[in-house]
């Protein structure tokens, strides 16, 4: 049961990371959003280590159950907000996705089991970046979410000319599209790769495609759904606000793939 | 970087700081500019007034808002500020009656305090304004440059400068915009992000339209276009900004252009309508568009407010944004002040144990004149006393006095609650004698 403590000790770091985060909001000093995004980096390497101990635990990948799956989804979405911040240099979206993290790992508790799933059947490598890099993509689909809705949030104030302290602190309109933009890129190229992947799997294991499952149809229904987010925020009519909402759109589709459909629509992707 | 081992003050007992100045808040300009220091001046004055022996250590801060003496006076009495008074007004040929009432005061932790708070941006006329921390430094270099500084001053100009970083770090004192030239570039960073590379056009002129060209400029605004109805008019404001200049009758044409448009054109009213408006963004492919209009009637008509991708802002939503600001900035005083005071408590812990030390010193010295003027008086009525049992009884007393003040030596380096408590201790240098001690030194 190392993982538990471990992944503990992680959610207390992604909480201090938060209330780094969230300080650095109103006051202006770099060491604290320094400190925020070292306490998140140390929280993803903690976190590493929960779902390593977790899979020595139950013998196979540490997602062969909706907990794990969630544990995966939080790190990867952790990972990957580390990879944005760095990228485009900017930490004022930090307090809202350590929020999102610390929300859904604690959600995670209620699902935690206290004895270790039946190991699935092999399934091979394959099968296994299938599914990393779908969660990967919805992770990522998760925070263009934030960063659409942070874009939106950010809009209306500037509209409102009614301009709190935070607001000051937030990147500007144009860097949270692209940070949007870029998030949704990472995602979009996990899911094609991992639908491709999934496609080959599927084929050795039964010579031919499942298209008509449900949680295919709606995968490549999310994948022309970003594809044409990506065309619609370049576009004259809809660039700005209109492809924020598009985007968060979209992640409701994500969302429905990831709870509903997983749990009652589709017969080859019920896998927990 | 002088130390406490570089005090000359060493044994002379209360190290208090002195302060005189007058500020936007206690004299207007016309008194002000009479009593302003340059950098030459202020570097004489500081120099003048140690030589004159009023102050030990001296800074003179002088800006366009505030012309301030700090330094340790030599005699620590009440008199101080009266001889740093007559500098003053000598120094500058004002009749003292012209400054009655106008020159502020303080002493110890309140000349701390005050120097802090200017630091810090809360005695400025603009609260939290940045410039002053620079001037404060440039002062204070200066003055240590010509070597007018000492031990005190260095550590509370070092303290004032840590204090005021501090506070422009830590509250929001100094984060936002305080002018509607600022308010508006610093809106347009909202949508934009860096401003380095765009575009702007600047619709007439006007003295806040020239400051916020002065504003997108030191943001390395890219190409700067200049609109007005008389194309003369147009390029003479297109030197004047270092920008193109463009005839009215293509302003239609070239508004698809710029991201930022500027409109302050006076006494026509609106000139941009949204129709106008939504073709330009149109031909920008639908990227947002910054306008500020400064023109009063407006320039620009109301209904364009709600255009999609058009973040418009008049002369009064830049001064709502301006005030709403100056409220913000003013919410973060007491935070500001809760820094300042844990610096003073600070800076009067080390003086406290600069004083503390200097008792010491005081009552060895005393301890020693007694032990001196008693063995001479002793001895001179023991004739059977060998020169070699004299210097043996000297010896023996001089270890005396060291070794009562060696525990109270050690306690005061090692206590700094210790320290705290000596700090006003006026009673202990009294009960001892030292202040008379102190007088006949000077006598």
């Amino acid at each position: 049961m190392t993982h538990y403590y471990l992944g503990y000790i992680s959610l207390a770091l992604y909480t201090a990371s938060f209330l780094c985060y969230a300080r650095f909001l109103y006051v202006p000093d770099l060491w604290l959003g320094r400190m925020g995004t070292f306490l998140l980096a140390s929280g993803i390497v903690m976190h590493y280590f929960a779902l390593l101990e977790r899979s020595r635990w139950i013998h196979t990948v540490p997602y062969n159950d909706l907990y794990g799956s969630m544990s995966l989804f939080a790190w990867l979405l952790g990972v990957t907000y580390l990879g944005l911040e760095l990228f485009h240099r900017q930490r004022s979206v930090g307090a809202f996705v350590t929020l999102l993290l610390i929300v859904w790992i604690v959600l995670l508790a209620a699902l935690a089991p206290n004895e270790a799933p039946p190991p699935p059947p092999a399934r091979g490598p394959l099968f296994a970046f299938h599914v990393t890099l779908n969660t990967w993509a919805y992770a990522a689909f998760a925070l263009s979410f934030v960063l659409s809705l942070i874009y939106l949030g950010q809009d209306r104030v500037l509209r409102s000319r009614k301009l709190a302290t935070p607001f000051w602190r937030f990147p500007a309109l144009d860097v949270l599209d692209r940070m949007a933009r870029s998030s949704v890129y990472v995602g979009l190229a996990a899911l094609i790769m991992g639908v491709i992947m999934g496609f080959v799997w599927a084929h050795r294991l039964s010579g031919g495609y499942s298209w008509g499952d449900p949680k295919v149809v709606i995968t490549l229904a999310i994948l022309a759904a970003y594809v044409a987010y990506l065309r619609l925020s370049r576009s004259t009519a809809w660039r700005g606000a209109r492809a924020a909402k598009l985007c968060a759109f979209n992640f409701a589709v994500v969302l429905f793939s990831y709870t509903f459909v997983n749990l009652y629509l589709t017969r080859f992707h019920r896998f927990f | 970087m002088p130390t406490l081992t570089n005090t000359k003050r060493t044994g002379s007992g209360r190290i208090d700081v002195a302060l005189i100045g007058c500020s936007h808040h206690t004299a207007p300009v016309e008194i002000r500019e009479r009593v302003t220091f340059s950098p030459e001046q202020a570097i004489a004055a500081a120099e003048e007034l140690r030589k004159r022996r009023i102050l030990d250590e001296a800074v003179v801060l002088s800006t366009c808002n505030r012309s301030e003496l700090y330094g340790v006076p030599t005699d620590q009495g009440p008199a101080a500020a009266d001889a740093m008074e007559v500098f003053l007004t000598s120094f500058h040929g004002v009749p003292r009656a012209d400054l009655n009432g106008r020159l502020y005061r303080w002493r110890g932790p309140d000349a701390v305090r005050h120097l802090f708070r200017v630091a810090s941006g809360l005695d400025s006329m603009m609260l939290g304004e940045a410039e002053i921390l620079g001037q404060l430094r440039t002062a204070y270099g200066q003055a240590l440059e010509h070597g007018s500084t000492g031990p005190v001053l260095n550590r509370m100009f070092q303290g004032a400068i840590e204090v005021g970083k501090r506070v422009r770090s830590e509250t929001e004192v100094g984060a936002r915009p305080m002018s509607v030239a600022l308010a508006g570039v610093k809106l347009a960073e909202r949508v934009f992000g860096n401003l380095k590379g765009h575009s702007a056009l600047i619709l007439g002129a006007g003295a806040v339209a020239e400051q916020v060209v002065e504003n997108l400029r030191n943001r390395g605004i890219g190409r700067l276009r200049v609109v007005n109805r008389s194309f003369d008019h147009a390029e003479e404001l297109a030197r004047k900004m270092g920008g193109e200049a463009i005839e009215w009758s293509s302003l239609e044409r070239v508004l698809g252009v710029p991201d930022i448009v500027i409109a302050s054109i006076g006494g026509t009213g609106a000139v941009l309508t949204r129709a106008l408006l939504e073709r330009a963004i149109a031909a920008r492919d639908g990227q947002p568009m910054f306008v500020v209009d400064l023109g009063v009637p407006r320039n620009i008509t109301d209904d364009a407010a709600g255009l999609y991708n058009l973040y418009l802002y008049n002369i009064d939503d830049l001064g709502e944004i301006v005030e709403q600001n100056k409220k913000a900035r003013e919410s973060e005083v007491p935070r500001a002040e809760a820094i300042i005071a844990e610096h003073i408590a600070k800076f009067e812990s080390w003086r406290a144990a600069l004083e503390a030390g200097s008792i010491v010193e005081d009552l060895r010295d005393s301890f020693h004149k007694h032990r001196e003027s008693l063995i001479r008086e002793k001895l001179a009525e023991m004739d059977d006393v060998s020169p070699e049992e004299r210097a043996r009884i000297a010896r023996i007393t001089e270890e005396l006095i060291d070794r009562v003040l060696e525990q109270p030596s050690q306690k005061l380096r090692r206590s700094r609650e210790m320290r705290g408590h000596l700090a006003g201790l006026d009673a202990l240098r009294h009960l001892f004698g030292l202040d008379s001690v102190k007088d006949e030194d000077k006598d």
